[in-house]
């Protein structure tokens, strides 16, 4: 018997499809908003429209770039090279992970801007501002270059020396082979990281609005602020879906040409490095200089705050409830965002077919929705047709759970996948029912790999803004809203501490699901 | 499991905290005036009542599309904003007030249909670096900003509601033509746009920008935190637009059904009380509305000012051609 054979539960099948439907919601929700307004085609034929449209294609192409040019050559040097403290650089490289995106950019304004620490130091009043377009690009980069080095680190671990050797031996010196047979190889790894990045971008909203960088996001927000009509907030937002979505479509089928599988039997041999030699020098300072951009500078610029704060006492509060809200929100998050990933994740590997596929592929929309865009949608949606949910927690955490949930199916997909079906058969042969066999089997085996989803969905949900900021119940202040609120009124130095407790409460999920991945993978702590 | 259990008391004390479903004597108010600006407003107005006030701040053009948004359906009891074209945009949501209310404030500072009353009142000025400028130099109409003098010395707040309603007042004293072009010159002029109105006298205080074109009280809310700042309120001439005299104000919405705590909240901000925090408590200083409470010395007093002969309550149906004006001369996108 095949495992397709086995036809899915009807409970099942429905409450995927349930799930599914909840997700495409705000989507469809705009686009009938859009459609409905009648004012659709005026607003994209105006010029300002594909001005706006051009400056964020602009900014996720630099973005890409520099966070390519900054991770590729570091990654190389942490993996392949005899560059000392090769352990130290590697992690500090992979740190800034843990700073949200806008505190990075009020951390730089802070440092660079005027009046800010750097002017400060120096006495000197005017300095080349760091805003607009190269400072979102300089705060971007911070955010989003660490995927790109560990998915980079990653695959550079992983190739076959056997290949470099080949065209070695087919006389082909050492650059050259690096540029066709690694530089190849490292495509795919890449490729998802530039992926990552322009998406991260997309639907960036804190640094650019921070920076005074005119993006779709940022107009949509002002719109939305600013105008009684909701029409152009609507039309940008349903036309920033159509831009991600363009760019998961270009990744798909670059995807498709060529992959480079290790064909050989037996195991791999560790690679030998390669010497620095005289170019041990400027490798270190590049690495230093990495770092001490992305991570000393912030660090020391929100520490900096806080030491002052501590010692002038005036503007130094707690923010507990704030820090109460945040994490309650967002474990909630992730443990809804699980839960409803279940489902779908049995059914696609457990009865595969057409359908449980396209209930899958659907069910990753949250990919190419930006959390303004649903948080908009959710606020059309439940003012006018669910008041019952409107202005209250329930809503807030289903714009997360839209969001994370693809980093909630990855998680238990990539649990279940790896727990033999014979284990459920097993039970089910000796007379359990199909509702005890999840639990009593299925249930207690992919454990690690669904808390590891649900930890990556609370740790998004920490960081997330405009969703926020657009959802929150009345009085409900999380640390992003809170770090928002300061950083619009000027009060970096204030908003230190949120972001600070933001960044540390982040550090010990990172360091469990990061031992989780390596307890699955069986490879040594 | 007894994580699980544990956890999940957690989470359910949580959600109940979140929902807070809070005593009947609640009061739900969508405040278009910034949280540090009137906080101590709704304190004061808890102590004394023992209402419970729940405030959803933002912009009170986003406030004012979400009353609309929500209907029927709002929660709001209470609209306090910061200008009259965003009481105006929903007018057809509120409810008219008592006379007894409208009364305590002057004609000309409210809703001709009695739908919304000024509570504050606000002039606009230029604000200028005292270092770089002595008072006889800053200029007394907002049309000499378009001389190449103060090319790049300027700055302004577009996205405000404040601003916008400077414009839509030059828009119906001076006419959409004089107006586009006083935008594209001044843009001609390289005028600074800040986010908001305090960021503008905070530039003019490091002398980033000479001028800034603002409401007068934002000068206060700076010396307060920089006591040494050198800069200092410019009121403009009698009639120009820059002069305009406007009000922040609030209306009762009908969905708010018997609507009695919502006309005790208004009362209260109307109050002896309500009206002396502007000149006594507010770190800011906006002009009393009610009749023999004198504004905080060392301001004009409100009687002195005139602005351009608008009719505030003409500001709701304007809105939307300024804004289409902001967006045609690049000031919105």
């Amino acid at each position: 018997m095949t495992r397709g054979a086995v036809r899915a539960p009807l409970p099942l099948v429905l409450s995927a499809g349930l799930v599914v439907a909840l997700l495409l919601l705000p989507l469809a929700y705009l686009v009938v908003r859009v459609a409905g307004s009648g004012r659709a085609l005026e607003i994209l034929g105006e010029v300002s429209t594909w001005r706006l449209v051009l400056n964020t294609v602009l900014l996720a192409a630099g973005v890409v770039l520099s966070s390519v040019l900054v991770a590729v050559p570091l990654a190389w040097l942490v993996t392949r090279t005899d560059l000392p403290a090769r352990r130290l650089w590697a992690t500090a490289g992979a740190l800034p992970l843990v700073i949200p995106s806008y505190v990075a950019a009020f951390c730089l304004l802070g440092f660079f801007g005027e009046r800010g620490l750097l002017s400060d130091a120096l006495g000197i009043e005017r300095l080349p501002e760091v805003r607009g377009y190269w400072g979102s690009l300089i705060a971007l980069t911070l955010a989003t270059y660490p995927y790109v080095f560990l998915l980079t680190q990653t695959a550079l671990r992983s190739l076959d020396p056997s290949l470099d050797e080949a065209a070695r031996g087919l006389g082909i010196s050492g650059g050259r082979a690096f540029w066709r047979v690694t530089a190849p190889a490292l495509r795919p790894a890449v490729g998802l990281g530039a992926l990552l990045v322009a998406l991260y971008t997309f639907s960036d909203f804190g640094v650019v609005s921070l920076m005074d960088y005119d993006t779709l996001t940022r107009s949509i927000y002002v719109q939305y602020k600013s105008l009684f009509d909701r029409a152009p907030a609507a039309t940008l937002a349903l036309l920033l879906v159509a831009l991600t979505a363009g760019v998961l479509v270009l990744e798909y089928r670059a995807r498709q040409r060529g992959r480079l599988y290790r064909t050989g039997p037996g195991t791999q041999r560790p690679q030998p490095l390669v010497a620095l030699g005289r170019w041990a020098a400027p490798a270190i300072g590049f690495c230093a200089m990495v770092v001490g951009l992305f991570l000393v500078l912030p660090a020391g610029v929100l520490g900096y705050w806080l030491a002052r704060g501590l010692v002038n006492e005036r503007d130094f509060a707690m923010p507990w409830g704030e820090t109460f809200n945040s994490l309650g929100a967002s474990a909630l998050a992730g443990a809804v965002a699980v839960l409803a990933a279940l489902p779908i994740a049995v059914l696609a590997l457990r009865h595969p077919s057409p359908s449980s596929r396209l209930l899958e592929r659907l069910s990753y929309a949250g990919n190419a929705l930006p959390g303004l865009v649903i948080a908009l949608s959710l606020v059309f949606f439940a003012a006018r047709y669910a008041s019952v949910v409107y202005q209250t927690l329930a809503l807030l955490v289903f714009a997360y759970v839209v969001r994370f949930f693809p980093q909630a199916l990855a998680g238990v997909e990539s649990a279940l996948e790896r727990v033999s079906p014979r284990y459920e058969e097993a039970a089910r042969s000796l007379g359990r029912g199909p509702v005890q066999t999840f639990s009593r089997v299925t249930v207690p085996l992919v454990r690690t790999g669904v808390l590891a989803g649900a930890a990556l969905v609370f740790l998004s949900a920490m960081k997330e803004l405009p969703a926020t900021l657009l959802l929150r119940p009345i009085g409900f202040e999380t640390l992003a809203t809170e770090i928002w609120k300061l950083t619009q009124v000027g009060a970096y130095s204030q908003a230190a501490v949120p972001a600070l407790i933001l960044i540390l409460s982040s550090a010990p999920v990172l360091y469990l699901i990061s031992s989780a991945h390596r307890f699955e993978s069986g490879t040594p702590g | 499991m007894r994580h699980a259990v544990g956890l999940a008391v957690v989470f359910i004390a949580f959600v109940a905290a979140g929902c807070g479903g809070g005593s009947d004597e609640t009061l739900t108010v969508y405040s278009g005036r910034e949280e540090e600006l009137v906080a101590p407003l709704f304190e004061m107005f808890t102590d004394e009542t023992g209402i419970d006030v729940e405030v959803r701040y933002g912009d009170s053009a986003e406030l004012a599309a979400t009353i609309a948004e929500e209907g029927e359906n709002s929660p709001a009891d209470v609209f306090w904003a910061q200008d009259p074209g965003s009481l105006g945009a929903v007018e057809d949501e509120l409810g008219a007030l008592s006379d007894g209310i409208l009364g305590m404030v002057p004609e000309r500072f409210r809703d001709a249909d009695g739908r919304w009353i000024g509570t504050s009142g606000r002039s606009r000025v230029i604000v200028y670096n005292t270092e770089e400028l002595s008072e006889d130099e800053v200029p007394d109409s907002v049309f000499d900003l378009t001389d190449p003098e103060w090319k790049g010395r300027i700055g302004i707040a577009p996205t405000n509601a404040s601003f916008q309603a400077f414009v839509t007042a030059m828009r119906l004293a001076e006419g959409d033509d004089a107006t586009r072009q006083w935008l594209l010159d001044l843009r001609e002029n390289d005028v600074k746009e800040y986010e908001k109105n305090t960021p503008v006298v905070e530039a003019a205080a490091v002398g980033e920008i000479d001028l800034g074109l603002v409401n007068h009280y934002y000068l206060y809310l700076v010396q307060e935190e920089q006591p040494e700042a050198p800069i200092a309120n410019h009121f403009l001439e009698a009639g120009d637009p820059g002069a305009l005299v406007s009000v922040a104000g609030a209306g009762v919405l009908e969905s708010a059904g018997d609507g009695s705590n919502a006309e005790r909240f208004i009362e209260f901000l109307l109050s002896p009380e309500g009206q002396r925090f502007y000149v006594e408590d507010a770190e800011e200083a906006e002009y009393p509305l009610v009749e023999g409470i004198e504004a905080r010395p060392g301001l004009p007093p409100l009687d002195s000012l005139e602005g351009p002969s608008v009719d505030l309550t003409s500001f709701g149906p304007e809105h939307e051609a300024t804004i289409e004006l902001l967006r045609e001369t690049g000031y919105l996108t």
